[in-house]
């Protein structure tokens, strides 16, 4: 369990050229568990986790954790939706984030070697990471966010556009960090994944928190009409 | 990579050789171009250890090197020239050392008939009546400004000349090359012109009139207006110039047989 | 026709003797290119990255700022630098007209920009691609800076080639700053320039010959050096 959490949002709200995006959000998250965040394409879902990251400006309220802000801004990891490849070798991806905090190289060379089997990466490990297939570069990515053993870890759509061995992979690799009492926010349009792992569940609609619960209220009573809507399928104006 | 790289670097580095005492001369393109200086260069480190580092310039630019200090001396020719730079206090004397001719260059068939001329002036009067293609230097060197003054003496102005005179603006040689793809006359000094590679159609036309006499002589910039100048180096350098093994090397410097520079240095 | 055939000869013969007026011409050209190339890399590689990566009050016109510096004729950087560095002018104390370190100060100057403007273009794109990963990981300014020098090297060699290119090749600027004087300040170019103005075109052939023998060996050298530092790796 991390001492960062809670991790509260007050009043939070972003816009941008004259567009609400966010908010307002107020909102706090407990120390443990999954937290999956769900809602229709435009409804501010990316946009909160980029603001829980600490990456979005905010243009009213505040985002704060239970430790100082330089702190809290070490002790978390964050996985875009597109993987963002170094042009290195995979071995150099992995390494980046350990020697960017200047981590012993014995260490360093520790932590990769078990990431690359992890990853099942082990025999590519000089490849350049670019060429790998999207699956592979989304395991990498997965990777190289959790090398550095991070508190709180956001994950933006991680499965979108990947085969089912790639995304039964990152399932694995999530669940084990969960059971290592790594904190996860994460996005999905996958219905069946935000019920196979979610501890909690956030429903965001027009940028704003429209439901919110744990797991096994919010998936089999939802209470909106709008979240009830939603998990038939319908488009939600 | 990095260590690479250094060792490349170390390797061109090394071919820096350390430098003996040397003096900034500046000379005119016609002296450098002679090739006298490849015979006094070589005799002067001999005799004085003294690596004469030379600039290669036009007249023009030779004085102004010596004005701003940036040489330790100069060697031109242009009388005129030489005495305003003296009296304006740059230099406190010029030292005449020697002379050499200029020549009037120009095509084999000779349209104007400049080689039928009795005297420098005449060529030019046949040249200003036919208008044929005439290459000027035009970049204030002694040979443009000689130039000028033959015009003068021939009682034309270079100024009122149509299309066929070609003020180039270029040195001795680059004058040369353009006056052969031309096929055009011009003003050379006779050692630029033995020395020139590529005579393409032109010729020897007329040379021999007094007028034609360049008069080179050697300004030490003046110490006293350039603290750093290396006047003792300057004076070495002017003893050497006007000492006899001076005046042997000049007098005995031919190029296919024919002798190029008059020593006539005065004893000081 | 003539011409080439006996430049071709000529320049043989001059590099199969290893003639020592030629050996020292060429050492001092690649002396005074690659010093002027490794001091303009270092201002340039840096500056353009950080153009790139770096919103501040005065970034664009910075940029056009470059972007214009990059059209300077040589010949009008050789006379200022020469202006500047002449015994009546601001910096003449320093004694250094007519010496290689002018040159190489004319040729920092004209290849500087060039340099700083490739740089920045290609530092542009990979900014694009790595902005929200950097960010992400809380770098540090200097560590965006270094991670984009080293990912970004290959297009970085690019641009220092480029700007080795014009330097070694350029002749306006150093003939003016440098003089041409004979063991001391002669190159490759400016000795180019004399024997044409001789009207000797064989000798100036030779030497232009051995202008692009050396350029085009740089530049398989640096190519050759960059891949087997990339193939050393794992």
């Amino acid at each position: 369990m991390s001492r960062m959490l809670p991790l509260t949002l007050k009043d939070v709200a972003v816009r941008r050229r004259g567009k609400r995006l966010l908010g307002p959000v107020n909102l706090t998250l407990h120390p443990e568990g999954l937290t999956m965040i769900v809602g229709p394409n435009g409804s501010g879902k990316t946009t909160l986790l980029r603001v829980m990251h600490g990456v979005e400006r905010l243009s009213d309220g505040s985002a704060t954790w239970a430790v100082a802000e330089e702190e809290a801004r070490h002790r978390q990891a964050y996985v875009f939706q597109t993987p963002i490849m170094l042009r290195r070798t995979v071995a150099d991806n992995l390494r980046y984030p350990l020697q960017l905090i200047a981590t012993p190289r014995a260490e360093i060379e520790t932590r990769v070697n078990h990431w690359a089997r992890r990853i099942g990466l082990e025999a590519r490990m000089g490849l350049q990471a670019t060429r790998l297939s999207g699956g592979e570069k989304q395991k990498l990515a997965l990777a190289r966010a959790l090398i550095r053993k991070p508190d709180v870890l956001f994950l933006d759509e991680p499965c979108a556009n990947l085969d089912g061995a790639s995304t039964r992979d990152i399932e694995s690799i999530l669940q084990t960090a969960l059971a290592e009492k790594t904190r996860i926010i994460m996005t999905t349009h996958d219905l069946g994944q935000a019920r196979r792992l979610a501890g909690d569940a956030l429903f965001m609609l027009h940028g704003v928190v429209h439901e919110r619960g744990p797991a096994s209220d919010f998936f089999s009573a939802p209470q909106t009409a709008e979240l009830q809507a939603f998990f038939r399928g319908d488009i939600i104006a | 990579m990095m260590t690479r790289i250094a060792a490349l670097l170390t390797t061109v580095f090394l071919g820096t050789a350390a430098l003996a005492e040397d003096i900034k001369l500046a000379v005119t393109t016609s002296f450098e171009n002679s090739g006298l200086a490849d015979v006094l260069l070589p005799a002067i480190k001999e005799d004085l250890d003294l690596d004469v580092q030379l600039l290669v310039v036009g007249t023009g630019q030779a004085l102004r090197l010596g004005e701003a200090g940036d040489v330790d001396a100069i060697l031109v020719h242009s009388r005129t020239a030489e005495e305003k730079f003296v009296a304006e206090g740059h230099g406190t004397y010029r030292r005449e050392i020697m002379y050499n001719d200029f020549v009037f260059i120009g095509p084999k068939g000779d349209p104007a008939g400049v080689a039928q001329a009795g005297s420098a002036a005449e060529a030019l009067k046949r040249i200003g009546v036919v208008k044929p293609a005439f290459v000027s230097r035009g970049d204030d060197s002694g040979t443009h400004k000689k130039e000028i003054a033959l015009w003068r003496a021939a009682d034309l102005d270079p100024d009122t000349f149509g299309e066929w005179y070609r003020a180039v603006g270029a040195g001795m040689g680059a004058s040369l090359n353009t006056a052969a793809g031309l096929d055009a006359y011009i003003l050379a000094d006779r050692a630029s012109w033995l020395n020139f590679g590529n005579k393409a159609d032109l010729d020897l036309l007329y040379a021999g009139d007094a007028a034609l006499f360049n008069q080179y002589a050697f300004l030490a910039v003046n110490p006293e207006k350039h603290a750093h100048v290396r006047n003792d180096l300057a004076v070495q350098l002017e003893d050497w110039l006007t000492s006899p093994r001076a005046a042997d090397l000049i007098n005995g410097y031919t190029i296919n047989g024919e002798t190029l520079f008059i020593f006539n240095a005065k004893p000081e | 026709m003539n011409d080439i055939l006996e430049g071709l000869v000529s320049a043989f013969w001059l590099v199969v003797t290893f003639d020592p007026d030629l050996m020292q011409i060429s050492l001092r050209s690649l002396q005074v290119s690659l010093s002027a190339l490794v001091i303009a890399s270092a201002i340039a590689l840096p500056l353009g990255t950080f153009l790139a990566i770096r919103r501040f009050r005065y970034r664009r016109l910075t940029i056009s700022l470059l972007n214009a510096l990059m059209g300077l004729p040589p010949v009008v950087v050789g006379l200022i630098v020469y202006i500047l560095l002449s015994r009546s002018g601001p910096f003449g104390v320093l004694g250094l007209l007519f010496t290689p370190t002018a040159m190489i100060i004319a040729q920092v100057i004209i290849i500087t920009p060039l340099i700083a403007s490739i740089t920045h273009q290609a530092m542009r794109e990979l900014w694009a691609e790595y902005h929200d990963l950097l960010i992400s990981l809380n770098t540090s300014g200097w560590q965006r800076i270094k991670t984009l020098i080293w990912d970004g090297r290959r297009n970085l060699l690019t641009a220092s080639l480029a700007g080795f290119g014009r330097a070694i090749g350029e002749v306006g600027a150093i003939m003016i700053v440098g003089g041409n004087i004979d063991n001391a300040t002669r190159v490759l170019t400016t000795a180019i320039a004399l024997e044409t103005g001789k009207g000797d075109f064989a000798l100036a052939l030779a030497l232009g010959f051995v202008l692009i023998a050396l350029a085009i060996g740089i530049n398989v050298s640096i190519h050759w050096l960059s891949r087997t530092e990339r193939e050393g790796r794992w």
